[in-house]
């Protein structure tokens, strides 16, 4: 079983790009399992064909000790098991403790035992780490590959950056690492020749040019992934590409963060300034 | 026969090698900050050396500190009976804050209250810090509420309160709108400040903010005072009243000691403030000094002397002739019966030594109780105190002022509008101080301590027992996390936080008291049987063969 994290900056697209890849997958016949660590619990809609109704933090708030797998595990799209952690609403709380409650949880209630027969699973975390309930996914070895969204905007590579130090932290204690970048394109100028740039600096490799498509906006208003709305589509096969390309992923590194002057050089001479 | 080990004496070993030698297994930097904080006192003659207190403790040094909240909860809120103290927190903060301190109240009559003897937490879980627990203290407010009605209930906020952001102010204000009673906050998270002492400090803004002032007149009496920083641990409070009463002088309040929220809400109507620990409840003092123009004074009920010459300085203030007789009569009833102990227990305890190292004026004020029976101080520091309380009030204005002190709110006080009323005239009271008087004055620790003796700022408990290794003290005074570690090395310790099983210590039948505890301690055959026979003299000896 393969387990991956998916990190990047808040807004890049992680959740929609983890699911079609994650339909993409199921689709090749592999099981795959992916747990949702965002409060606002959304990153299983597209699967589910809407938002998942019983989180595993709620429920185990509501039914106490007696919870069962079952409760907090539902089928989507393509056999694909889907689950999330959920939290507490904004501005309360501890979101981050939420997490690792949660991750603790479905270790316990045995959601990754053999018996499950599961491929892959994917977590798909929200925005930065900002702080170390939001790192679970990656500590104690439960996700072994990362992937990083990211697009040729500033602040995403900034992000990308930056939870790569988060990598390096974890990779030399629970041995992570890096799988590559997922460039999620926002049309910037030059974005595939700067992201392929910054992921040669991070000693990685970008994965995927994930073309710009309102197929994506489309499919997503109809609580579906673009495999699952208009499979023929061109897009939908963009995803499948990913998808194959991360099946067959064998370059596996701790990467080497940038000094925050390197990146904004790469900036500069990928014409951003411009 | 059993062998009794003969009482090791003390090496006599120049004070500035002791502190070479406490400072000699640290590491550079350590040993550079811990040198601020240990001072050998050269207080007579020589200027006051300065001292470093309130600073942060080295991480990895296990400290004889407490934390923000216990402070606050724990020592000065804890002893007041009728307020339902409620910890906002998981159950351990609640539990093992709950009467430690053997805070003794006394409910008049049957209808009183006393809610000293019911622990209350909102026992936050794992759910409570994912969603936050603004919901749950609610539900605990009305609970307690429901069952008591009481006259007010307070919430004091642990570590995990303000690391997920509960808001305890908001939630307080809601129900005391909802509920009628008055209900207040504490953001007293025990991480904040460098030890117990930041809790004091938001304990007494929050009191004063929210309670002093707020009822009118109850008590009456010709000479009315309040006791400020007086706990009633072990039934010292109790001496205290029992003294004052026989003085004529009427207690309208005692922060906290067997204290009631009325009390708190009356105590502006005093005519004077004596300040007992001046390091925890001198921030109540001053603002009821600039808002309701009452004076204070320090003074001490921890040792015979120290109680006649405090009760003279009320007498003195309210300078009457009347009370001024009274005064004088108690003490010449009660002196011969503390003198005859006095004179017995001294007779065995003449020259031994003792160290104190505890709270922020416990280990100034027992000193005058050890020099009583004849026992030398040889060294003594605070826990939490900060520089005034070591070198006096004079230094104030030359304390930094640190982050940490800064993240502490500093009340802005003016005078009441309403019940600003000056006790004295400036005339009186320029009077006063010329005849000798002095308000506002502590003139800490150092200048009360012999010469050469050792004043150690947040002893750690390596330096404690490097300490007795070296000048085997024939008594230690500290508390419950040193007691039995002090004690294996063969040394009675004496809890001063709580008194282990005894007092009252204060006034006159506490010295008493703490004679005869003293001298059953110091003067025990039980320590010399630490060793057993067989490590002092093997039981059989040999020799090898070829030898």
């Amino acid at each position: 079983m393969r387990k991956v994290a998916i990190y990047g900056k808040g807004g890049i697209g992680k959740s929609t790009t983890t699911q079609n890849t994650v339909a993409a997958l199921a689709e090749m016949g592999r099981k795959v399992m992916i747990v949702g660590c965002d409060p606002k619990a959304d990153s299983t809609r597209l699967l589910l064909h809407g938002l998942h109704q019983r989180t595993v933090l709620d429920t185990l708030r509501e039914e106490g000790e007696d919870v069962e797998l079952e409760d907090v595990l539902l089928g989507g799209f393509g056999g694909t098991l889907c689950t999330e952690s959920g939290g507490p609403e904004p501005g309360v709380g501890c979101a981050g403790r939420g997490i690792i409650t949660s991750i603790n949880l479905l270790e316990q209630l045995g959601a990754y035992k053999e018996d499950k027969n599961l491929d892959y699973v994917f977590y798909d975390v929200l925005g930065d780490v900002v702080c170390g309930g939001f790192a679970m996914p990656i500590r104690e070895g439960k996700a072994q590959e990362i992937y990083i969204v990211v697009s040729g905007e500033m602040m995403a590579m900034y992000a990308a950056n930056n939870i790569c130090k988060g990598i390096v932290k974890f990779a030399e204690a629970g041995g992570v690492r890096l799988g590559g970048l997922i460039c999620n394109s926002r049309n910037v100028d030059n974005e595939r020749e700067m992201i392929e740039e910054l992921a040669k600096r991070l000693g990685t490799q970008m994965i995927h040019f994930v073309p710009r498509e309102n197929m994506v906006q489309r499919a997503e208003i109809n609580r579906k992934t673009v495999i699952d709305f208009d499979p023929k589509h061109p897009q939908a096969d963009e995803y499948r590409t990913l998808a194959k390309k991360i099946d067959a992923n064998d370059m596996f590194i701790v990467p080497k963060p940038m000094e925050i002057e390197e990146l904004e050089k790469l900036l500069i001479d990928y014409g951003i300034a411009n | 026969m059993t062998t009794i080990a003969k009482k090791k004496k003390a090496v006599q070993m120049d004070p500035t090698d002791v502190v070479q030698d406490l400072l000699k297994k640290y590491p550079t930097k350590v040993a550079r900050k811990r040198a601020k904080q240990i001072m050998v006192n050269e207080a007579e003659g020589a200027s006051t050396p300065e001292m470093g207190a309130n600073v942060r403790t080295i991480p990895g040094i296990i400290t004889m500190r407490g934390c923000t909240y216990a402070g606050c909860k724990g020592v000065i809120l804890g002893p007041t009976r009728d307020i339902v103290n409620i910890t906002h927190g998981p159950i351990g903060c609640g539990f093992y804050s709950w009467l430690t301190r053997r805070n003794q109240t006394h409910a008049e009559t049957d209808a009183d209250e006393n809610f000293m003897t019911y622990a209350f937490s909102t026992d936050m879980n794992e759910n409570d810090i994912v969603f936050g627990g603004e919901k749950k203290l609610k539900q605990a407010i009305q609970e307690a509420y429901d069952l008591f009605h009481p006259k007010a209930i307070a919430v004091f906020s642990t570590c995990p309160v303000g690391l997920i952001g509960d808001d305890v102010h908001a939630v307080s204000k809601e129900m005391k709108a909802k509920l009628g009673i008055n209900i207040f906050g504490f953001s007293c998270e025990g991480y904040k400040g460098v030890s117990q002492s930041a809790g004091h400090h938001i304990a007494n803004n929050q009191i004063f903010k929210h309670v002093v002032g707020t009822e009118g007149e109850v008590k009456v009496g010709e000479f009315k005072i309040n006791l400020l920083g007086e706990y009633n641990i072990g039934g010292d409070g109790f001496e205290i009243d029992r003294i004052l009463d026989a003085c004529g002088i009427t207690v309208i309040s005692t922060f906290s000691g067997n204290s009631t929220y009325e009390q708190f809400a009356t105590a502006h109507t005093a005519d004077l403030n004596t300040v007992m620990c001046h390091r925890s409840i001198n921030y109540v003092a001053e603002m009821m000094e600039t808002k309701y123009g009452i004076p204070w004074i320090k003074v001490n009920f921890i040792g015979a002397e120290a109680t006649a010459k405090s009760l003279r300085k009320i007498a003195q203030y309210f300078d009457s002739p009347k009370l001024t007789e009274r005064v004088e009569a108690v003490i010449a009833q009660e002196m011969p019966a503390v003198k005859e102990v006095m004179d017995d227990v001294r007779s065995r305890t003449e020259g031994k030594t003792a160290m104190l190292f505890v709270g922020g004026s416990r280990a100034h004020h027992y000193q005058e109780l050890f020099n009583e029976i004849g026992m030398r101080t040889i060294s003594a520091g605070y826990e939490f105190a900060h520089r005034d309380d070591y070198e006096g009030r004079h230094v104030i204005p030359e304390i930094k002022i640190d982050a940490d002190s800064r993240n502490i709110e500093e009340l802005e006080v003016e005078p009441c509008s309403e019940n600003y009323n000056p006790r004295k005239t400036q005339e009186e009271l320029k009077k006063l101080e010329e005849s000798g008087f002095k308000f506002k004055e502590y003139a800490g620790m150092i200048p009360d301590m012999p010469n050469k003796s050792l004043v150690i700022d947040d002893l750690n408990q390596y330096e404690a027992e490097k300490l007795i290794e070296i000048m085997k003290p024939d008594i230690f005074c500290a508390g419950i996390k040193e007691k039995y570690s002090v004690q294996k090395l063969g040394i009675p310790l004496k809890q001063l936080h709580n008194y282990d099983i005894g007092g009252p210590y204060a006034g006159f039948k506490g010295a008493i008291n703490f004679f005869t505890d003293i001298d059953r301690m110091v003067n025990s055959k039980v320590w010399s049987y630490m060793k057993a026979p067989w490590q002092e003299n093997p039981e059989l000896s040999a020799t090898y063969a070829w030898e």
